[in-house]
């Protein structure tokens, strides 16, 4: 215990420790946390008017990243089902950094439906009367905690079990594994289903929301992370096995398809039938009666993503630049598809048929950026944690030293000891 | 490129984590910053007034369902006690409960209803509404003839005189289904149907997740995205608790027929007050009440039937051209 308590000390006083430009970052980070907390307190003061929500659009920019983010945590386990399901081997230490991204972005995605609640402080009742299993809302807090905690629990054992140079114990934290690959899969298709389930709601009273949720996860997550492991390989000494990128990369590329394609069908039945439900639609695409906030987006994410689905598929662009262009385009492209082009639409027109268009304000944008700075502030204090640790440059009897070389009995995280740091 | 990790050349050799004085000093100084930053970020928090902090009392306070009586006494005198410092008003609040063999169904009439909104603002002066910003229970559609397709209506219709020739009127409000969609979604049982067949709001429970008015197909939930703007004079002091007492900030709230009126036997406000006498309200279980003879004899309808939601507000138009006498088939 005591021991544990010195780990935590230690990785305290690390996510200190940087050159300038991961002090810069640091500060970047923290500044825009602050101005979000600041646009937060106002909001508790004023109430959820400072928003540039409405009783005809209810939900708004704080839902549409809770969406994104929920995709986000999810898509961790697209590197942890190659890793244990199909045994392979060289993605093994970045199953860490997915599932560190996992509890980064479920943290924010929290962080959003707390700050959507307009009474935070009765949070409690939550636990004094909760209205399971009727409300998808209470599957979701499950879900949600408990991915949150699944993760935690898997990373945190690796990482440590690292520190102290000791194999981890097979049966305490395999068994996480697969039931975390499991749990991915349902924090999506419970979020889904919080939509899904509104008869009320002709724009999101839909099948195929489910899957689409799913292709578009599985295509933001890793291509979020494969800007990540290029990041790291490129200001770290953490070599990033070009194998990883790849598989990441076949994974995105095919999601990025089938969510596509998914896509098109939902807007072919919709617009072909052309009943009266199709409006919500209608509006987003092409605006209707004059109103057409949403056009440009959604035409921005559509051609964002067709773009980079082109851009991946040719082969003589595989270089790290046009990768990661690719990838920031169906980040951003799959943030408003799923966010604002989910979210929104749903809402206008509203059940009796108003048409009022939502316009975020600026101090709900600031949370927003706030929320944002401070989920990734957290991931770049795991990812500075970790990477050391990892590759024994911090270990229980000896602290951090930036100018050691990395440990040639570098603890391994397999399992059956040692075979992957002597291959 | 450089190794983030790599010291700088000129840094004496520290040994990692260890500290020296000199940075000490600069983590100190760094920590003080940081605290300092974090402190003016929370300033907005200073303007928040005392009676906007739960008490707690009111923390502490159970779901209605949970309460016993000596429990509903003590939170009644807490309202009652916020409400006379707020407003200076000693209210008659009270938790009137749902009498047997009685559900309530609304009635209105189409044909009659000519779209002048006094049930709109009838509903406001009974319920205690926000006045600043404007929250209304009702919204009245102006609707071309010929259609009963919502999004032909006008919301915002503003004539010096009503009715127009070419539209009829189409007042909507909770139509307090027999299967709510909201109070399946609500996650903390805030909202829930009595079994007189009224949905209502523990303001005192509600979260302000705004999933209910997501997932309402007639629009009938209204947010209070801030704390409801209402003058002494304008405060009506017969309240109850599930009703018309005031509400605070960041709460859902809905018609609920008039509850605390029509369970002691009288009607809502906004049936009282309509002209022309569109509004019916009444007992479903009396097989006598006048609601009851309009289900059996009228044609009536119901909005969205498609939705499943089973309202308890009915639609009829008046029949122009009575049928007179049997005609043989074919």
């Amino acid at each position: 215990m005591k021991e544990y308590g010195r780990f935590l000390w230690r990785c305290f006083r690390l996510s200190f420790v940087g050159d300038w430009r991961y002090h810069i970052w640091m500060t970047l980070l923290t500044v825009v946390a602050l101005f979000g907390l600041n646009a937060y307190a106002k909001q508790l003061v004023e109430g959820l008017a400072t928003t540039g929500m409405t009783d005809q659009v209810s939900w708004g920019l704080y839902i549409a990243n809770f969406t994104f983010l929920v995709g986000m945590a999810a898509a961790a386990v697209m590197l942890v089902i190659p890793v244990y399901v199909f045994r392979n081997r060289e993605l093994h230490d970045l199953v860490i950094f997915g599932e560190l991204l996992a509890v980064a972005a479920v943290i924010m995605a929290l962080l959003f439906v707390v700050v959507d609640m307009g009474r935070p402080d009765r949070f409690l009742h939550l636990f004094r009367r909760f209205n399971f299993p009727i409300s998808m809302l209470t599957w979701d807090v499950i879900v949600l905690n408990g991915y949150l905690l699944l993760n935690l629990h898997i990373c945190g054992y690796l990482v440590y079990c690292a520190y102290r140079k000791r194999p981890p114990a097979k049966s305490f934290y395999i068994p996480f594994v697969f039931i975390a690959i499991l749990w991915a899969i349902s924090i999506h298709t419970v979020t889904a289903f919080l939509y899904v389930g509104l008869g009320g709601r002709p724009f999101w009273n839909s099948a195929i929301i489910v899957p689409r949720f799913l292709a578009s996860a599985f295509a933001a997550g890793p291509a979020f992370l494969i800007l990540v492991l290029l990041v790291i390989e490129r200001f770290t000494r953490y070599q990033v096995p070009d194998k990883a990128i790849a598989t990441l990369r076949s994974i995105v590329t095919v999601s990025l398809l089938i969510n596509l394609f998914m896509l098109g069908s939902e807007v072919f039945t919709e617009l072909y039938a052309g009943s009266a439900h199709a409006v919500s639609w209608k509006y987003l695409l092409f605006g209707v009666h004059g109103h057409s906030a949403l056009v440009p987006w959604i035409w921005t994410a559509i051609a964002l993503e067709c773009l980079a689905a082109v851009w991946l598929l040719i082969p003589q662009r595989r270089s790290d630049v046009a990768m990661s262009v690719a990838c920031a385009f169906i980040v951003i492209g799959i943030w408003i598809e799923k966010g604002m082009g989910l979210i929104v639409p749903a809402f206008v027109p509203s059940p009796l048929g108003e048409i009022v268009e939502y316009v975020p304000t600026w101090n709900e944008i600031l949370i927003c950026f706030g929320i944002w700075a401070f989920g990734l502030l957290l991931f770049t204090i795991f990812v500075r944690i970790s990477i050391p640790v990892l590759s024994g440059r911090m270990t229980f009897d000896r602290e951090y030293d930036p100018n050691l070389p990395d440990s040639p009995q570098r603890a391994s995280l397999e399992p059956d000891s040692g075979s992957m740091a002597q291959g | 490129m450089q190794d983030i990790e790599q010291p700088r050349a000129d840094a004496p050799h520290q040994g990692g984590l260890g500290m020296s004085r000199r940075s000490f000093l600069r983590h100190s100084g760094t920590a003080l910053g940081g605290m300092a930053a974090a402190a003016a970020a929370l300033k907005p928090l200073m303007e928040l007034q005392d009676e906007d902090i739960p008490s707690v009392d009111a923390f502490i306070q159970k779901h209605y369902k949970e309460m016993d009586e000596a429990e509903m006494a003590q939170a009644l005198a807490r309202i009652s006690a916020k409400v006379e410092e707020r407003f200076g008003i000693e209210p008659n609040l009270r938790d009137i409960k749902p009498k047997e063999g009685v559900e309530f169904v609304y009635a209105l009439n189409l044909s009659r209803c000519i779209g002048c909104r006094k049930c709109v603002y009838a509903c406001v002066d009974e319920n205690n509404q926000s006045r600043s910003p404007e929250l209304q229970y009702i919204r009245v559609l102006e609707m071309p003839k010929g259609t009963l397709d919502l999004e032909a209506g006008n919301h915002d219709y503003d004539r010096p005189t009503v009715p127009s020739d070419d539209h009829f009127y189409m007042p909507v409000q909770c139509h307090q289904c027999a299967d709510p969609p909201c109070t399946k979604v609500c996650p903390v049982e805030a909202t829930w149907q009595e079994p007189d067949g009224i949905t209502v709001v523990d303001y005192d429970w509600c979260i302000g997740c705004r999933y209910c008015e997501a997932a309402c197909p007639y629009w009938a939930r209204r947010f209070n995205f801030t704390k409801p703007g209402l003058e002494p004079e304008d405060v009506n002091p017969d309240m109850s608790y599930l009703s018309n007492r005031p509400r605070e900030a960041g709460v859902m709230e809905k018609c609920h027929f008039c509850l605390h009126r029509t369970r002691e036997g009288k009607l809502p406000a906004c049936l009282e007050v309509c002209p022309v006498g569109a509004r019916k309200f009444g007992n479903v279980l009396d097989p006598e009440s006048e609601v009851s003879q309009i289900l059996k004899n009228k044609r009536i309808f119901v909005l969205k039937e498609d939705v499943g939601t089973l309202p308890r507000f009915f639609y009829y138009f008046d029949e122009r051209y009575p049928r007179s006498g049997a005609v043989e088939e074919g």
